[in-house]
């Protein structure tokens, strides 16, 4: 007889593919599920599928060709890419943008938030089976999309910036527009969360799930609305202004119980303070040019510099390096919100069952393109 | 004659499909057959004028116990690569254990036999037919004349019910 | 003699089996539309005026597309189980009764297949069968989330199905009687929907209903966003349209039994306000019919609104508020029926 004491049966854990061609994984995330029963007893997330070599492609192409490129990472929310890019840009070579572009810039990006946020809002729901509010959301995206189509022609991957300034003034009534659809979103707004807010299914999928405290939301590296969710506050817009935002005056929402359900609640309030954000910068709108001093020749010093800003994911950084001779930069490297924070998942679904799987992957918001680059 | 024939189709699926449920290697065939067998016994009861019992079957049988059966046979491994191998060195083929086998097999036959003998002494069925159908008449038999019966059966259910639990819960050590 | 016996059964069977398979494609038809009006779109506008033909595009569709079987798939059970899944919901209909009897062409006719005087526990009986559909469908497959998928499907049915039965007890003791044309009888003597005596029962019956048809917010089982389709995922073409057939067909049940027992089946609003005589001109079936509808709009009307439960949660509502909620019930129902 041996000692050792062993089941009656052999029990084997499940592992389960999910991606990278799954519904809920929001592109191609690929997550190696190891399950018990339905519990996840461990997880591998594979990324990659979408490498496109960006970073690299940067460093081959001159400085205003890589505006475009940039579109191509956070695609849900290209304009934030491209004010990042140029503002770092401009901080290497020294450039003043003036006002008015700063404040177009401040309008664009909080847009592009609100654009952002309604995809994920949208998403979210519908992986939590709340399917009526993905249409809601993105029936509210899409008048964005009409914004930023009647600005600079495009719906998705706008090239909406330059080194500098903008590409263009803005069309004549598009500011009306803007307030327009500002009253607009608050009242759906209200419609989204009478649909989700105070629904017992909705509580009961969200509150407790994926709960990370505070400390280990930093050190994992979060940023953004999870880790606002959290309780952290820290928002690059409050901490270190850019563009107009020093002027704006806005709240930075933070969660208490650091779940999915205070995720979702920070993501919430965002919208309603970009639209605050968005009133401030259209009334307050300065007459003026829309470039500042740029060369003719974009070719920045030598030197390197990290400059950051608060996308709708969280704080996207650009390190950018320039040797001073070539029109290419030396180095080019994002910091991308969505990847960080993507670090954090296998830590947040541990223990939970499949089903929170995706409303976890729904709850950091990620934006495979920005992932993988 | 429609009758007749019914009844023979039932009775051949009953017992073709139990004979067949010990020869399958795929235990889950086993469990769909045993299925069949428990349609076509209820079919016979609905011929004996007995829908209740029927109806009862199969909501018993084939709808809660086999279920669960099937659950069971999903969660469990696929019967093996080297089912030889394994047959043999399986408790059960030990020499001892085969021969107890053999026996009980043998006096399974012999019991059969026996009641297929004794069934043509025991003549039909002369109660009352109606009290089969009705709901009423067997709901007030079974809370009074069988009560303590089917109290005792409630309680060892429960008692498994209990065991169970426990089984799991100290298998899974959580 | 002959007449009564076959020819009229089957042309019954005829009719209610036709009426529920077309009802079934509109019944996806119908679906599209509320959604779709409900989450500001417009649903399918492009076969027939406003889409009303798109069920016959989409059946064409369905069986003309290839029919896939993978290749470590159980090659039997995995084409048996469609056929598994819908058989049950279809020989349901032979209880329903969509109507009273009724004089046509001179002859009486009952206006249902048969009634069977345990009517309510052959529902039941027959419900029960068609989970081996779903479990057989996921095990078949033998690809890991419909296995996944089906093992939900089976514990969500066989834990709701408790409740639900429990429910019926409860309507039982209400009624004195198993047939359902004896229940819609009841309410029409005792001159109140069951809806008013039983409100509780209506109540876990209804959700129980969702869960057993595996409609949203209990729609574990085939969870799209979780578990890529679910038991189904396999399938495709005709096999696949089999499942979508059952699914619908359960709604249609659910519904039509939901009517017979809470909402006095065939008979007229308020049957117990004489004034109100004037809406008999409405034939009896057609009340039927209005009634089952309004479940079904519910049923949709659902789907668009609410998030969908986890599974836990949805065994926890099962076991531990439903099953205690419908054995109370059907406790004092009974104390009720004692004492008064």
């Amino acid at each position: 007889m041996t000692t050792d004491v062993r089941p009656m049966f052999d029990t084997d854990e499940l592992v389960i593919n999910m991606g990278p061609q799954h519904p809920s994984t929001h592109g191609v995330l690929r997550v190696v599920l190891r399950l018990d029963g339905e519990r996840v007893v461990g997880s591998d997330v594979v990324i990659g599928y979408l490498h496109r070599g960006i970073e690299k492609l940067c460093e081959s192409r001159d400085w205003t060709q890589i505006v475009l490129l940039t579109d191509r990472m956070d695609y849900v929310a290209a304009a934030t890419n491209n004010i990042g890019y140029c503002q770092t840009v401009e901080k290497l070579m020294s450039i003043e943008v003036p006002r008015r572009a700063r404040y177009v810039r401040t309008i664009m990006a909080e847009l592009q938030r609100i654009a952002s946020h309604c995809l994920w809002l949208g998403t979210h729901a519908m992986d939590i089976g709340a399917m009526t509010v993905f249409l809601y959301a993105f029936r509210e995206r899409e008048l964005i999309l009409d914004l930023f189509e009647e600005y600079c022609g495009a719906r998705l991957t706008y090239n909406s910036m330059r080194i500098g300034g903008l590409p263009l003034d803005l069309p004549p009534g598009w500011d009306r527009k803007v307030l327009g659809f500002c009253d607009v979103m608050e009242q759906k707004l209200v419609e989204y969360e009478e649909l989700l807010t105070n629904n017992r299914i909705w509580l009961e999928r969200t509150k407790g799930i994926g709960v990370i405290p505070a400390e280990e939301a930093v050190a994992i590296g979060l940023s953004g609305p999870p880790l606002r969710g959290s309780g952290v506050q820290r928002d690059i817009r409050k901490d270190e202004p850019y563009a107009a935002y020093d002027e704006m005056r806005f709240e930075v929402p933070i969660g208490k119980a650091c779940d999915t359900y205070d995720r979702y609640l920070v993501r919430l309030e965002e919208f309603r303070q970009s639209v605050r954000i968005i009133r401030q910068a259209v009334e307050g709108l300065p007459e003026g040019p829309i470039v500042g001093k740029v060369p003719r020749l974009i070719k920045p010093p030598a030197g390197e510099t990290y400059h950051a800003i608060e996308s709708p994911k969280g704080e996207l950084g650009y390190f950018i390096a320039a040797d001073g001779k070539s029109t290419a930069p030396y180095r080019f490297r994002v910091r991308p919100p969505s990847f960080c924070n993507l670090q954090a998942l296998p830590r947040l679904i541990q223990g939970h069952l499949v089903a929170d799987v995706v409303a976890l992957i729904g709850s950091i918001d990620v934006v495979l393109g920005e992932v993988d680059r | 004659m429609g009758e007749w024939l019914l009844f023979y189709a039932f009775s051949l699926v009953a017992i073709l499909a139990s004979a067949l449920v010990i020869g399958q290697r795929n235990p889950m065939y086993s469990v769909l057959l045993l299925v069949a067998s428990f349609g076509a016994s209820a079919g016979l009861y609905v011929q004996l004028d007995a829908p209740f019992v029927a109806v009862t079957q199969i909501i018993v049988y084939a709808g809660a116990v086999m279920v669960l059966f099937l659950y069971v046979v999903m969660l469990l491994n696929q019967p093996r690569e080297d089912a030889s191998e394994w047959d043999r060195t399986h408790p059960l083929r030990r020499p001892g254990l085969a021969r107890l086998g053999a026996i009980l097999a043998a006096l399974l036959v012999v019991e059969l036999g026996w009641a297929l003998v004794r069934s043509g002494t025991l003549g039909a069925f002369t109660g009352d037919t109606s009290s089969l159908a009705s709901v009423r008449t067997i709901g007030q038999v079974m809370f009074s004349d069988y009560v303590f019966a089917f109290e005792a059966t409630s309680v060892l259910i429960l008692a498994a019910l209990v065991g169970g639990v426990y089984l799991a819960h100290r298998e899974g050590s959580r | 003699m002959m007449v009564d016996q076959v020819v009229i059964p089957a042309l019954k069977i005829l009719i209610v089996l036709n009426a529920v398979l077309v009802g079934v494609t509109f019944m996806v038809l119908l679906e599209r539309k509320v959604i779709a009006w409900t989450q500001a779109r417009l649903g399918p506008m492009r076969v027939g005026p406003y889409g009303v033909l798109q069920p016959i595009a989409d059946v064409v569709k369905l069986m003309t597309k290839e029919d896939i079987t993978p290749v470590k798939a159980d090659r039997w059970v995995f084409s048996v189980a469609p056929l598994i899944a819908l058989i049950p919901a279809l020989i349901v209909f032979a209880v329903i009764p969509f109507g009273p009897e009724v004089s046509l062409f001179g002859r009486q006719v009952a206006l249902y297949i048969t009634d069977l005087n345990v009517g309510l526990l052959y529902v039941v009986s027959v419900a029960s069968i068609g989970v081996y559909g779903i479990i057989l469908a996921g095990w078949a497959s033998n690809s890991k989330f419909p296995l996944l998928a089906s093992l939900r499907a089976s514990a969500q049915l066989i834990s709701y199905e408790v409740a639900v039965t429990m429910t019926l007890v409860s309507m039982i003791v209400s009624a004195g009687t198993l047939s359902m044309v004896g229940i819609v009888n009841a309410q029409e003597s005792q001159q109140v929907w069951y809806l008013f005596v039983q409100p509780l029962a209506f109540f876990i019956f209804f959700v129980g209903g969702l869960a057993e048809t595996n409609r949203a917010p209990f729609d574990m089982p085939e969870a799209e966003q979780e578990l890529t389709g679910g038991f189904h995922t396999e399938y495709s073409g005709m096999r696949f349209a089999l499942f979508f057939l059952a699914e619908y067909a359960n709604m249609i049940v659910v519904s039509a039994v939901a009517t017979t027992l809470f909402l006095g089946g065939w008979l007229r609003p308020f049957p117990n306000v004489a004034a109100l005589s004037f809406l008999d001109l409405v034939p009896a079936w057609c009340w039927f019919l209005a009634k089952t509808f309004v479940f079904l709009y519910i049923f949709l009307w659902v789907r668009a609104t609410l998030p969908r439960y986890r599974y836990d949660q949805l065994m926890r509502l099962g076991w531990k508020v439903l099953i205690p909620l419908a054995i109370a019930n059907v406790v004092v129902s009974g104390l009720v029926k004692v004492l008064l």
